[in-house]
């Protein structure tokens, strides 16, 4: 397998071998953090021309398509224009605040970024405690949310960031039981060593009908947590016209919307780590032929391949399903899908036992 | 520069910020930016575990306290205050008596750290090389034996239940 572990070892050698060491970890620290802000910024680009191609596709349209091949280009013109764009002064926020929420908001949605493992070797910080590293950051967006509705001083704006507290303070639960369901399997809270467990068989194949559960669990809470689709009360437009976020410009609004967007891709890779095998290969014990094939496409691939089609189905949800109501929304957390994954979690420690 | 002094650097970076925003947190005019105050303080004190390496102690922290408890806070002042409420400054009596608590606390914690030689030296635990693992903390929280914690967790749990029914209870209540 080429895993990118050579590149970032050859680097720490080179550095290493011309610095001190406390100078060469702090470059290591420069280069990471430049690395994960480009790597942020740029599979936002990716995503919203993805978003855009995608929503065309279901609506029977083509989609940007001037810009560029493809309308490649459409969403860095869109990036331009954004960073181009006049911040408005509103009257009567409290301006502290006002801009301390987007900071809390994507500082969250970056932290959880920065722990996801892309490959072996290229993982920022390898916790001991990884999944609830995951869950205990990317809970912090939420007080962001909160805070950009109440400072802006705006009706439509509190109501959709009470919607929205609302909203992902109950669907973390079953994120978080469904997760658990997958650490009981493994036995381990480390991103690195839940994947490398899942060299011979994903953990959707080992835990058996008990992880299938947990990932259509995690897949429909994840969904919610990320305010998009069917799930998009905080926002919706007919009513809020756009929730939180509405007295945001310019790249102020940028950031909620690029969090949006990355916390999408964050909950498509938990998901495509903790189930279906993060940078391992799809392998089948016993054939070693397939398996070496297999091996020759290199694990980023492998990564971005699934987190990709985990992403391709929440934009297939949310072009699909219409709105759900506030009712409706949680009786599916707190009748549906809580009450499920507790089931679910005996189940699986029933699973390991007996099978 | 050597691990010594960046962990120094460390330690009064983060113990100044969190000095400073924690006397913004009880001195700022508005309930909600006190309480955003408060979660940067919580979430400084979640950098000082991991400084230390408890990174369970840390996730936790982030997890309970800042988006927990906070959230629960914002939540209660947006039910309770309305937009354009300010705080009415208190008496100067309850300053002066503030401020003796205030200097008390820090003789107390002076002393006991000036005498007992904790401060910082070259000592490996103060650097932190030893990180407990998972599966430690794990058994340590639900075994039965002597120095093991299923039953305050269980007497914790039912605690919570206790708050879930008297939430209930007051909730019905019309």
């Amino acid at each position: 397998m080429f895993h990118l572990e050579i590149i970032t070892k050859w680097l720490d050698e080179f550095l290493r071998t011309y610095l001190l060491d406390g100078w060469a970890l702090f470059i290591e620290f420069v280069l990471i953090g430049v690395a994960i802000l480009a790597a942020y910024a740029v599979l936002a680009l990716i995503l919203i021309w993805l978003e855009r191609k995608v929503c065309a596709f279901f609506q029977c349209r083509l989609g940007p398509n001037r810009v560029g091949p493809f309308g490649l280009l459409q969403s860095v013109a869109d990036m331009i224009k954004i960073l181009l764009k006049e911040l408005i002064k509103i009257n009567k926020v409290d301006p502290f605040l006002f801009r301390t929420a987007m900071f809390l908001v994507i500082i969250a949605s970056i932290c959880t970024f920065g722990a996801l493992p892309f490959d072996k070797g290229i993982q920022a910080v390898d916790f001991n405690i990884g999944v609830f590293y995951l869950l205990a950051v990317s809970s912090l967006g939420v007080v962001g949310i909160l805070i950009a509705g109440w400072s802006s001083n705006n009706k439509y704006t509190l109501i959709g960031a009470m919607r929205s507290g609302a909203q992902l303070i109950s669907y973390e639960l079953s994120c978080g039981l469904a997760l658990m369901t997958i650490v009981m399997l493994s036995g381990s809270l480390q991103l690195s060593e839940i994947v490398a467990q899942q060299s011979y068989a994903w953990n959707i194949f080992r835990g058996g009908i008990p992880a299938i559960i947990a990932l259509i669990i995690y897949l429909i809470a994840g969904h919610a947590e990320t305010n998009r689709g069917p799930f998009d009360l905080p926002e919706a437009e007919s009513e809020l016209t756009a929730g939180y976020h509405t007295e945001y410009s310019g790249i102020q609004f940028g950031f909620f919307y690029l969090a949006e967007y990355l916390n999408m891709f964050i909950i498509a890779a938990i998901a495509s780590t903790l189930f279906l095998g993060g940078w391992m290969p799809f392998h089948i014990p016993g054939w070693a032929g397939f398996n070496a094939v297999m091996d020759l496409i290199p694990p980023v691939i492998w990564f971005f391949g699934k987190t990709f089609a985990c992403i391709f189905l929440a934009l297939w949800v949310r072009w699909t399903m219409p709105r759900l109501r506030i009712d409706q929304l949680l009786n599916l957390e707190w009748k549906i899908l809580m009450p499920l994954s507790l089931i679910n979690i005996i189940l699986m420690a029933l699973w390991i036992i007996y099978v | 520069m050597d691990t010594a002094l960046i962990n120094l650097i460390i330690f009064v970076a983060l113990g100044t910020v969190s000095l400073v925003l924690s006397v913004l947190a009880v001195s700022s005019k508005s309930l909600l930016r006190s309480a955003t105050y408060l979660l940067l303080v919580l979430l400084c004190t979640a950098g000082f575990y991991l400084f230390l390496n408890y990174h369970f102690l840390a996730a936790v922290q982030v997890s309970v306290y800042a988006g927990g408890v906070v959230i629960l806070f914002v939540f209660a002042i947006f039910l309770t205050t309305k937009n354009d409420e300010k705080m009415v400054p208190h008496e100067r009596r309850r300053y002066v008596l503030g401020a003796l608590a205030m200097l008390a606390g820090v003789a107390l914690t002076a002393f006991i750290l000036l005498k007992r030689e904790y401060l910082y030296r070259d000592n490996t635990s103060m650097l932190g090389d030893a990180e407990l693992s998972m599966q430690t903390i794990g058994q340590t929280l639900m075994g039965t034996e002597k120095y093991q914690y299923l039953l305050p967790f269980e007497v914790l749990s039912i605690l919570l239940l206790a708050c879930i029914i008297g939430g209930l209870l007051i909730a019905k209540k019309k």
